[in-house]
């Protein structure tokens, strides 16, 4: 049985204050939910809908049309790396395959220290500081193979 | 150059509230609080401001589509989304003076009789929400936001909303589903947002950009502002530049500036002493330019309409002679079809099979007739659909195509 701590709870009464009507405040209680539990499980969404009155059908069928809510387990620092064109013509390949070198995973896996995952998103809004990615709610910019090694290594020992 | 939007954005403490009333914050507001709400919105309709979101419509002219008369409370929403691949000028704003946005939001509240507002703000740029929500905070501090607006009869609260990874919400009906927590699809219009918008009461939906020129409008007068530019481009407008050139960033130039003026001396010319192949103004969504068409062209809505392009939201990629259109191309459909949200069927259809035959095409494993096929796509998608994504991979499409035909077809056999 999942449940909001304390915190959280609090959390989530102010989120619901922000809006007029319930409905309005799914999204942000349900990145919240990402924060606490880590990814929109099953049993989360039984969780939310629970909560705020809705089956978890419906909650699931928003929850996945949002590419940040990850809808299996991801890694306690989970890497978004931009593919879009800006990041493309600064060359985003070589360090898309060192990530893919540096965690021996594929995308949208988890290490098996559970420390890590990876994936390929869309622009970021880093176009001129290209190419970017994202961990957490770090940027990382103007990244070259050698950049995105130092990286790694830095949340390794974090 | 007049500098309206970045006048201030690299001096220090911008961000900081005592720092940004020093330098003159806030008195917009206080002027246009001694104003008729009806005066103040003609006077952002005699300013000529249009939305710097990418549609460019006269945004007085948008608020005044909202009933006075109603019932129903009136919402602002900022959209604060920016996704389209190539722009990034509203995350400076909201990151280095974000003051200014709650000023330009508060002016538009008022003039809207609206006492809600949100900022939806991509879910991406969560540590941007930060810098904007400790503005919001400072601003109730000071008694700007709350109960009564600068000790005004008039209450406004401004709420974060953060979105999470849809391109889609920056359209504003799908902003609105979004924000009602709901999927992201857009809808049918009419009925227009102006009356049915969020919780199905009339909302008006601006872009950062557009509601952080209001301060300096307010301040100056619309004469001032409407003084710059073109006839029917007034102002300035962030161009957020990237790509292969030599100084990438985000720059404020007034309408009607030379094109190539700004990518050569302003953006620092093509980066590695190469030339010029072509440049997408205005966002990927917009039609490809070759570097011949460039030559005479303006910053303006206008201008790049005439020159067969958009100026869209401003936000220009630059291609120097070594980069391979059918990949660009690839590269900007798999956006497209990886971003439909899959209500309607031209749409995606249309951008999952455009992106799987570029894909082949570009390795090499096309035919020349697939080139046809990518222009009988384009032609069923556009105008078929209830948003303008569908549109907006058939303007790359049909301009990369038909613009650098030769290119891909040597890719294809024949």
């Amino acid at each position: 049985m999942i449940e909001f701590n304390e915190e959280a709870s609090r959390r989530y009464q102010t989120i619901l204050s922000h809006y007029p009507e319930k409905r309005a405040a799914l999204l942000p209680v349900l990145t919240l939910a990402q924060r606490e539990f880590g990814w929109i499980s099953q049993e989360v969404a039984e969780y939310i809908g629970g909560l705020m009155g809705y089956p978890p059908s419906d909650v699931l069928s928003v929850a996945t049309f949002y590419t940040m809510l990850h809808k299996k387990p991801a890694g306690k620092y989970h890497i978004d790396i931009c593919k879009n064109v800006s990041c493309w013509l600064m060359g985003v390949n070589p360090c898309v395959d060192e990530i893919k070198r540096q965690l021996g995973v594929e995308r949208r896996e988890v290490t098996a220290d559970g420390k890590f995952s990876w994936d390929v998103t869309e622009c970021l809004g880093s176009c001129g500081t290209a190419p970017a990615m994202q961990v957490g709610d770090r940027y990382y910019e103007s990244l070259t193979p050698a950049r995105i090694a130092e990286i790694i290594d830095t949340l390794r020992s974090e | 150059m007049t500098k309206i939007l970045l006048a201030n954005i690299d001096k220090p403490d911008q961000a900081n509230i005592a720092t940004y009333r020093e330098r003159g914050g806030y008195r917009a507001l206080e002027k246009a609080l001694a104003m008729e709400p009806t005066a103040l919105i003609d006077e952002v309709k005699a300013s000529g401001l249009r939305g710097r979101g990418g549609a460019g419509f006269p945004t007085g002219m948008k608020w005044s589509f909202v009933p006075r008369n109603t019932n129903k409370p009136t919402y602002l929403l900022c959209n604060a989304d920016e996704s389209e691949p190539g722009t990034f000028k509203d995350r400076i704003l909201m990151e280095r003076d974000p003051h200014m946005l709650i000023e330009g939001m508060a002016i538009a509240c008022y003039a809207l009789n609206c006492h809600l507002s949100y900022i939806y703000i991509r879910g991406e740029y969560e540590f941007v929400a930060n810098a904007q929500q400790k503005a919001l905070d400072e601003a109730y501090e000071a008694k700007i936001l709350g109960p009564s607006v600068m000790g005004k009869d008039f209450a406004l609260d401004i709420f974060v909303h953060l979105g999470q990874g849809a391109y889609i919400c920056g359209e504003e009906t799908s902003l609105i589903e979004s924000l009602e927590g709901n999927r992201g699809y857009p809808r049918i219009k009419p009925p227009f947002p102006a009356t049915h918008g969020f919780l199905a009461s009339p909302t008006v939906v601006n872009n950062v950009e557009t509601l952080a020129a209001l301060p300096w409008i307010i301040q100056n007068g619309a004469a001032a502002y409407a003084a710059i530019g073109t006839e029917k481009s007034k102002g300035t407008k962030l161009f957020s530049v990237s790509g292969h050139v030599a100084k990438p960033g985000v720059y404020e130039v007034d309408l009607g500036y030379p094109l190539l003026d700004f990518i050569n001396k302003d953006a620092g010319g093509v980066a590695n002493g190469r030339k010029l192949k072509a440049v997408i103004p205005g966002g990927s969504s917009v039609p490809v330019m070759t570097a011949a068409e460039c030559e005479g062209v303006l910053l303006d809505y206008e201008s790049l309409l005439k020159a067969g392009s958009m100026l869209g939201s401003g936000g220009m990629i630059v291609l120097d002679e070594t980069t391979s259109m059918p990949e660009t191309l690839s590269v900007i459909a798999d956006f497209y079809a990886h971003e439909s949200c899959g209500q309607c069927t031209p749409c995606r259809e249309g951008t999952g099979w455009a992106a799987k035959i570029l894909k082949n095409i570009v390795a090499g494993k096309g035919k020349r007739s697939d080139l046809d096929l990518l222009l009988k796509i384009a032609d069923m998608m556009e105008g078929k659909t209830i948003c303008p994504l569908a549109d907006a991979d058939v303007m790359p499409i049909r301009s990369f195509v038909t613009k650098f035909r030769s290119e891909f077809e040597a890719l294809c056999s024949s």
